[in-house]
């Protein structure tokens, strides 16, 4: 019974591989496959809540895949901060999956032609649980090619014009992101002779400081483009906003928290002693301003709201730069928050995109009369993101604050003034979407000067039709007043969901902020990682 | 830890040689790039598994033997490169079947904000903010700023 617990860590990589195999074996029952993805996630959702009830009581959970040492093996370990990770990040994916189906069969009825979408997006989830599970680089390297590898797919689905041109930036910062990987795991593999990071932890410290420091260089440079820190965000709001609404949701919502957990792991492991503590509150710094002065300038929600998502990515790394405990406790805190509601507002705005055939800013107006239930469904998170009191967006920012506040050098003092104008900056620009799009009437709606064509909103639905069908269609349901057009349930109910989701890490943020910080206690001892990985060997 | 420095010249050679290539334009040339940088990473991984020679087996015999690790992880790689190759030739000839060229374009956002730039105008946000008058007007009325014109035959 023990040893089937033991395996329960490989149950979140090896269910959704599996699910995906029998997807494409089942590949011409639309049902069956819907079918097969829901139940695959559910039981992942299901295995990681035991994961981090386990790992929360027991301390970290390790499992050696075919029986190997951990020193020569691949090994799996689930400790508090991965297993609460993977368990908001499985929820996340399965709202989505569930809004993906309900927009398949809005759009394309209940026997729509097979796509290639679901077995890709359990390969994707299965490319997260691996990120967060693994317990050494290569894994880990393993772990966020397979995720790309999906995400390239989902990214370019359908292949038309505009995606092929945004999937072609991101599919070549994400290729090059990932040689500058493999040069990193061989450049530690050279030094230190292991991949495995329990046994990096203990080796580490016997390196010369420029070795050491070059390698951390390497890895943060690494993360740094997978999480879209300042100057290597560029790539992430010419890609994003392309993409089908769900598969922009779930990017927002997991990608990017990949890698932030990469760098929260590895700094907090392997590097506690922190050299590069001024250039990671610099790059903090920047990353929160430049990217919310980015977001401030759009005049296209989902753009607004990718510009947002690289600005809050500062917030985090703001965490990671302080390396107090309550700075970790934060970020940690910060990320589940940022998943959930990143995720729901990339959700609302395909339903925006559904319900008006656009997202530009300039064409939408008078939602909030024309559909009161969106407007909810949009204020809620958007105030949440901005952080406004009673919301978890700020419960996490003002701890942020308060562990800046306690570190109190004057760098970390800077940070702190950049954390408060950023989130005052949210605001503003979450509140123009709110103006703009659904408090303000059209200004002309019978206007009949022909719609400047604009490729970046065409093709939001998720199977990629032809791009002259969809536009046809989107211009006309965009010039009815259309009053009595509804939500479509299927799409709205797992956005209400996860909606549900974000107020509910408000309503229970004193427990929840409590596992952040005997996460965070567990990432600064070290040793129960490292004797739950070594231990067994 | 003993290196070859024939190996080590290799690996610079290749992957100098790949980032040349994945400067270029052209999708293809970038993924001819990124196959040479790739080869070179493997190279690499040799590097790093230390003198050459012995059998990469592990506890057969007392004889000396070469770390199988960086072998096993170089053979994940080529894996993870051959796939990502195959996805990225399907997507220049996808790029080539649509536009009749394979190279890479500029995001259009950036290019209407460049163009802007050009001509010392403001956002369309700063006027809306600012000039309650006519606050569509620099967008909807200037068609030559709409980005349909920009895509390239």
């Amino acid at each position: 019974m023990t040893s089937l617990l033991g395996q329960l860590v490989l149950a979140p990589v090896i269910l959704p591989l599996l699910g995906a195999g029998l997807c494409l074996a089942f590949g011409r029952s639309a049902a069956a496959q819907r079918l097969i993805s829901i139940i695959t996630l559910m039981a992942v959702v299901a295995s990681a809540s035991v994961l981090l009830f386990r790992a929360d009581q027991y301390g970290p959970q390790a499992f050696n895949v075919g029986g190997w040492p951990a020193e020569i093996g691949i090994s799996l370990v689930a400790d508090r901060l991965s297993s609460l990770l993977l368990l908001i990040s499985t929820i996340v994916t399965l709202c989505v999956l569930l809004y993906s189906i309900g927009q398949g069969i809005v759009e394309f009825g209940r026997d729509a032609p097979l796509s290639v979408f679901y077995p890709t997006f359990l390969v994707l989830s299965a490319g997260v649980s691996n990120a967060f599970l693994s317990a050494d680089l290569f894994n880990l390297f393993v772990g966020f090619e397979i995720l790309l590898a999906s995400s390239y797919v989902l990214i370019t689905l359908g292949g038309t014009e505009a995606r092929v041109r945004s999937g072609t930036i991101y599919i070549i910062v994400s290729l090059a992101s990932s040689a500058l990987f493999l040069i990193a795991v061989a450049s530690v593999y050279a030094a230190t002779g292991t991949v495995n990071f329990a046994q990096l932890a203990l080796r580490l410290p016997e390196l010369s400081d420029p070795v050491a420091t070059m390698l951390q260089l390497l890895l943060l440079l690494t993360f740094a483009v997978k999480a879209a820190v300042f100057p290597l965000s560029a790539w992430l709001p010419d890609s994003y906003p392309t993409a089908p609404a769900p598969v922009t949701a779930v990017f927002a919502g997991l990608l990017t928290k990949v890698g932030i957990y990469a760098m929260l792991r590895t700094q907090t492991l392997l590097f506690p002693t922190h050299e590069l503590r001024t250039l990671l509150m610099w790059a903090a710094i920047l990353t929160m301003v430049v990217g919310i002065m980015g977001a401030v300038a759009q005049s296209d929600i989902k753009r607004v709201l990718s510009f947002t998502l690289v600005s809050h990515i500062g917030y985090m790394l703001f965490g990671i730069a302080i390396a107090s405990e309550l700075g970790i406790a934060g970020a940690i805190f910060y990320i589940v928050h940022h998943i959930t509601v990143q995720t729901t507002l990339f959700l609302v705005a395909g339903l925006v995109e559904y319900r008006s055939g656009t997202t530009n800013l300039d064409r939408l107006g008078g939602l909030a009369r024309k559909a009161p239930v969106l407007a909810v469904m949009f204020f809620v998170p958007a105030m949440n993101l901005a952080g406004i009191p009673p919301f978890s967006g700020f419960l996490g920012k003002l701890a942020l604050i308060e562990a800046g506040v306690d570190a109190g050098d004057w760098l970390v003092l800077v940070g702190v003034g950049a954390a408060v104008a950023t989130s005052l900056l949210t605001l503003y620009a979450v509140a123009k979407i709110w103006n703009r799009a659904f408090w303000q009437p059209l200004e002309d709606p019978e206007d009949d000067t022909p719609v400047p064509f604009d490729p970046l909103v065409l093709g939001g639905s998720l199977h990629g039709r032809s791009s002259i069908s969809t536009a046809t269609q989107r211009e006309t349901t965009w010039k009815d007043d259309t009053e009595g057009v509804r939500l479509p349930a299927r799409m709205a109910m797992p956005t209400i969901a996860l909606g549900l989701v974000t107020v509910a890490l408000t309503v229970f943020a004193a427990p929840m902020f409590a596992v952040a910080e005997r996460a965070a206690d567990e990432l600064h001892e070290r040793t129960p990682y490292i004797e739950a990985v070594l231990g067994d060997g | 830890m003993t290196a070859n420095l024939m190996l080590i010249a290799v690996v610079g050679v290749m992957v100098g040689s790949g980032v040349t290539l994945v400067l270029e334009r052209s999708l293809t040339r970038i993924l001819v790039g990124f196959v040479l940088i790739g080869n070179g990473l493997n190279v690499l991984f040799l590097v790093v598994s230390g003198p050459a020679g012995a059998a990469p087996i592990l506890g057969l015999s007392g004889d000396p033997m070469a770390d199988p690790l960086p072998q096993a992880m170089a053979l994940t790689a080529i894996v993870i490169t051959l796939g990502t190759t195959g996805f990225g030739l399907a997507l220049a000839y996808r790029a080539w079947q649509l536009t009749g060229t394979d190279d890479v374009q500029d995001d259009l956002e950036d290019d209407l904000i460049r163009r802007r730039a050009e001509r010392d105008e403001v956002s369309v946000t700063f006027d809306e903010v600012d000039d309650t008058e006519l606050p569509d007007e620099g967008y909807a009325g200037d068609s030559s700023l709409a980005p349909e014109d920009e895509v390239p035959a």
